[in-house]
């Protein structure tokens, strides 16, 4: 029995964690964006705030998710479900990349544009909003891809905290020796991967100006 | 914007200098009066610090000394958003959006001064006309025009709310030598009709006499002499000689 007879008999299997590991993704990224992109933003106005912001992000991405998980494990009522210890877990890892892509989407912003925009006497929220965010879209956007993507690949983790997900498959795998299990969450993975990859792909270049 | 000493001068330096937060220095002991309705030229070479003055005068910089006067009252002393939206910018490459359309564009101030939209759209074909655009350009982005063009926009932005102040720096610098003809000429029959107060940063001389009712010099962050055309040519001052010769031919006492 190959990997797709597997998945075809077993697809009712197959979709719940697959909906479940897309419940995670999505709850962390959209964390992540009401997070990230606020924080983006913040540290191009506060000088100096740019560098603690950018290195404690980074520093929490080095931290090796297995471990993450492990450290989250006692912290209460986000400890107590499985679930909300996972989308936290993902949360904090997708938000380098938003943070990092906010601030140099809107750093990246052609100077001369910027002042132009102060010299005819918009106010700073209309700098902001009519004319940083609308020329950075294209690398937020592209923040949100990346985070999307690695959040797809570390979710499969989650399952070894009890949150579910197509990692269930892959660690039920490992522990039978089976390849077949292993790809039966594996391959789901990287298709949604792949599609989440390509969707939010068309829509970057959609938003780019340019 | 008010205009209580109508024979004051509109802009006056007082003993300006400016400083970087480290301290090194890019205009010292500034003095300069600029009058109603005259184009006064800042001529100098990168780094004298005529870019700088410029933007002591719209506040985008705030002096390290002294003061700059805007209609009497000194910069800081103005809400920036409301002596900026009086004043009339224009820069090198035009500093368009290049997102929003030409109509957009042009239509920056009278938008965020929140003017009803048919007064804005009426205004904004006025302009394009003024300027010598066609109004099929009106919903072109900024890419798809010709560097002349973008200049035009530019300079229709500029004058979008009606500012009593234009401050223009290096408006012509990047065009072709025909364009940048043209444009000089079109600028000085539209001031010849619109009478406004124009500061005018330039590093060429034949532009400067081109356009200018006077002349200020720079050089390391001083004035070194604000003359009219006229006197200017025929000054005896050793740095304005220099300028004279480089530009040779065409300066000496003439117009262009």
């Amino acid at each position: 029995m190959n990997v797709f007879q597997f998945i075809v008999q077993n697809h009712a299997e197959v979709l719940e964690l697959t909906l479940e590991h897309l419940w995670m993704v999505a709850a962390s990224t959209l964390l992540a964006v009401l997070i990230g992109i606020p924080l983006g933003i913040l540290i191009t106005r506060k000088p100096g705030w740019d560098k603690p912001v950018l290195g404690g992000a980074n520093i929490i991405q080095t931290v090796p998710s297995l471990a993450l998980f492990g450290f989250l494990l006692p912290v209460p009522w986000i400890g107590a479900r499985a679930g909300r210890l996972a989308v936290l877990a993902l949360t904090l890892y997708a938000l380098l990349p938003l943070i990092r892509n906010t601030y140099t989407g809107i750093r990246g912003v052609d100077r001369a544009v910027v002042e132009a925009g102060r010299a005819m006497g918009m106010t700073d929220r209309q700098l902001l909003f009519q004319v940083e965010l609308p020329l950075a879209l294209g690398v937020i956007i592209a923040g949100v891809r990346i985070a999307t993507v690695l959040s797809v690949g570390l979710a499969t983790i989650a399952a070894a905290i009890g949150a579910g997900g197509l990692g269930e498959f892959i660690f039920r795998g490992l522990a039978m020796v089976s390849d077949q299990l292993i790809l039966a969450g594996a391959v789901p993975a990287a298709a949604l991967a792949l599609v989440a990859d390509l969707g939010l792909g068309w829509v970057e270049k959609r938003l780019s100006p340019q | 914007m008010s205009t209580s000493n109508e024979n004051g001068p509109v802009i006056e330096f007082r003993k300006v200098a400016y400083r970087f937060a480290g301290g090194q220095e890019l205009l010292n002991g500034l003095n300069l009066q600029v009058r109603r309705g005259e184009t006064l030229v800042l001529l100098g070479r990168s780094g004298s610090g005529k870019t700088t003055t410029l933007k002591l005068i719209n506040d985008l910089v705030a002096p390290s000394e002294g003061e700059v006067l805007v209609e009497g009252r000194a910069t800081t002393q103005w809400d920036p958003i409301r002596l900026r939206r009086g004043i009339g910018y224009v820069i090198q490459d035009a500093g368009l959006f290049p997102h929003f359309t030409v109509e957009r564009n042009v239509a920056l101030v009278p938008t965020i001064e929140e003017w009803p939209s048919d007064r804005i759209r009426k205004r904004v074909s006025e302009l394009l006309q003024l300027v010598g655009l066609d109004a099929g350009l009106a919903n072109r982005y900024p890419r798809e025009l010709s560097g002349g063009q973008r200049q035009r926009v530019g300079v229709a932005r500029g004058l979008a709310a009606d500012p009593p102040i234009l401050l223009m720096d290096e408006p012509f610098g990047a065009l072709d030598p025909i364009t940048r003809a043209e444009l000089q000429r079109e600028f000085l029959a539209l001031q010849q009709r619109l009478q406004k107060t124009v500061v005018f940063v330039t590093h060429d001389l034949r532009e400067a006499l081109l356009l200018g009712t006077r002349i200020a010099l720079m050089e390391a962050g001083r004035l070194v002499v604000a003359l009219s055309s006229d006197e200017f040519t025929k000054s005896s001052d050793p740095l304005v000689q220099k300028y004279l010769d480089a530009f040779g031919a065409g300066c000496n006492g003439k117009r262009p």
